[in-house]
């Protein structure tokens, strides 16, 4: 045998396991709707109890005009709320790493924040904000506030020495250590957070309008189930699957571009 | 005397009398833990001098300086940047010229062979072409003193040599002086103009071996084999007669 031969057995293999990425969760996927399905025919659930996949499309077909608008709704929100928890929790972060007595003062009461359950807040914020937007972007916000300030913290405080001495032994002042070492440095800790905290802003949205709201996926979810049309509410959480999964993977698509690095250091 | 952060103050480093000339190529060698790389620091200024002076020319070493360049065993080349623009660091936070400082990278890239990789990433790049970037960076800004840790320490052997001997034809280039610090007794030998002896606990110079061969040298040369062979010799002697008073101490 040549060496020859290794080499396209190898890549060969590699081709293999990248399409398995995508056809085992397709199969077993298909497969627990078809699981699903045959199980709604064998044990005959009445459709508002459970509602099979066809129903479910059915309800996506029947309310196709009606669904998108649901869906951005709660998608602005969404958006908005993670939007805001950057912009307040990166700052914060930042605030942490670079004063000790800060931190010391911020931390607990983000922890004690974070305790809270949001739920218990929602009705609150709804009597101090009304049905609006308002409270649904609040509660997306303080849900997935808190995995973005530690993620940014975490990531500010881990620069390699390496690269601080570097910047040191060439006189860097602190703002250019920050500019240029410290906060490149913790961009994959920031993804890290942002990546948890997206699919935390669209939960912090559906629990906004769940408390108090005339709009929304939550909302369909809450008045279809009122109204026993269980497929419609099937169909409404799929889009709200299908809304996380889509934000999720644009900020992967979003860290590859801005964070190429990412998988390159062991950090 | 160098004060550790917690606990009592230790003494790093003590009786060091050290004086090194102009565009002169001193190498400090030592077991671990005698203090060559806090001595390297401690002139760098990245570490408070708590007894004793430091001076670069004229001037007190009490804090960094913008005439120092660092090399360490890792590249420490920042993953964000690519292969130019971490040569381009240092002039970023002098406040340097770039046009000038662009084409001083350009020149000194040619001098370590890194043409054609100056948008490359780091990790796209071998153990020895990063650390060949670390010199550039090192040198971007013509330091006065070029300070390396065990810069070569972390390649296969092969690519040390040839690395130790592209710096020996670089410094002769451009006559800095360097105070590199390393473990390899032929490394020391086959670069440097002095080889200062550290004996550890506490810190301190056991005896400043002069290696008086002419350049350039190479490794396994008939010519210079003798001379290199002797220095050598007496470093080797110096680090190993010292072992026993360690148990001692």
């Amino acid at each position: 045998m040549t060496e020859f031969e290794v080499a396209p057995r190898t890549r060969g293999h590699r081709v293999g396991r990248a399409s398995l990425r995508l056809i085992a969760p397709l199969v077993t996927f298909v497969g627990l709707l078809v699981l699903w399905g045959l199980a709604t025919r064998v044990f005959d659930w009445p459709i508002w109890l459970v509602p099979s996949p066809v129903d479910v499309a059915d309800a996506l077909w029947e309310y196709r005009e009606f669904l998108p608008r649901q869906f951005w709704v709660t998608f602005v929100e969404t958006i908005a709320g993670f939007g805001l928890a950057i912009a307040i929790g990166i700052p914060l972060a930042i605030v942490i790493a670079v004063s000790p007595i800060l931190e010391m003062t911020i931390y607990p009461i983000l922890l004690a924040l974070n305790a809270v359950p949001k739920i218990a807040i929602a009705p609150i914020l709804v009597l101090w904000m009304g049905f609006g937007p308002g409270p649904k972007i609040v509660v997306a916000l303080l849900l997935c506030i808190f995995p973005i300030v530690i993620g940014t913290a975490t990531g500010l405080k881990a620069t390699p020495p390496e690269f601080v001495e570097l910047a040191r032994s060439l006189t860097a002042g602190r703002t250019q250590m920050f500019v240029k070492v410290r906060f490149p440095a913790a961009m994959p800790h920031i993804f890290v957070g942002l990546k948890v905290a997206i699919s935390l802003a669209v939960i912090g949205a559906v629990i906004g309008e769940f408390v108090g709201s005339s709009e929304g996926l939550g909302w369909v979810i809450l008045n279809s189930q009122s109204n026993l049309n269980t497929p419609l509410a099937f169909a409404a959480m799929a889009l709200l699957a299908i809304m996380s999964i889509l934000l999720f993977y644009a900020l992967v698509a979003l860290e590859r571009l801005l964070v190429p690095w990412a998988r390159h250091v062991d950090t | 005397m160098f004060e550790t952060r917690s606990g009592p103050p230790v003494s790093a480093l003590e009786e060091i009398d050290l004086e090194i000339g102009e565009q002169e190529f001193v190498t400090l060698v030592g077991r671990s833990g005698c203090g060559k790389s806090t001595l390297l620091r401690l002139i760098a200024g990245l570490l408070p001098v708590s007894g004793g002076r430091i001076t670069i020319g004229e001037r007190e070493v009490d804090s960094p300086r913008r005439d120092v360049g660092l090399m360490f065993q890792q590249p420490a080349l920042m993953p964000w940047r690519t292969v130019i623009q971490n040569i381009m660091f240092p002039v970023e936070i002098l406040g340097l010229d770039r046009r000038t400082s662009a084409e001083k990278a350009e020149q000194l890239i040619a001098l370590v062979g890194l043409q054609g990789f100056e948008g490359r990433r780091p990790w796209e790049l071998s153990g020895g072409m990063q650390q060949r970037a670390a010199l550039c960076r090192a040198l971007i800004h013509e330091p006065r003193v070029l300070l390396m840790d065990e810069p070569f320490a972390a390649l296969d052997a092969l690519t040390r040599e040839e690395l130790s001997l592209e710096l020996q034809r670089i410094w002769s280039d451009r006559r800095t002086t360097i105070v590199f610090v390393t473990h390899s007794i032929s490394e020391a030998a086959i670069l440097s103009d002095r080889v200062v002896v550290m004996t550890p606990r506490p810190g301190r110079v056991a005896r400043v071996v002069a290696v008086p061969v002419p350049r350039p040298r190479a490794f396994g040369e008939e010519l210079h084999a003798e001379a290199l062979a002797r220095a050598e010799e007496e470093v080797r002697t110096l680090l190993y007669v010292r072992e026993p008073m360690q148990g001692a101490a």
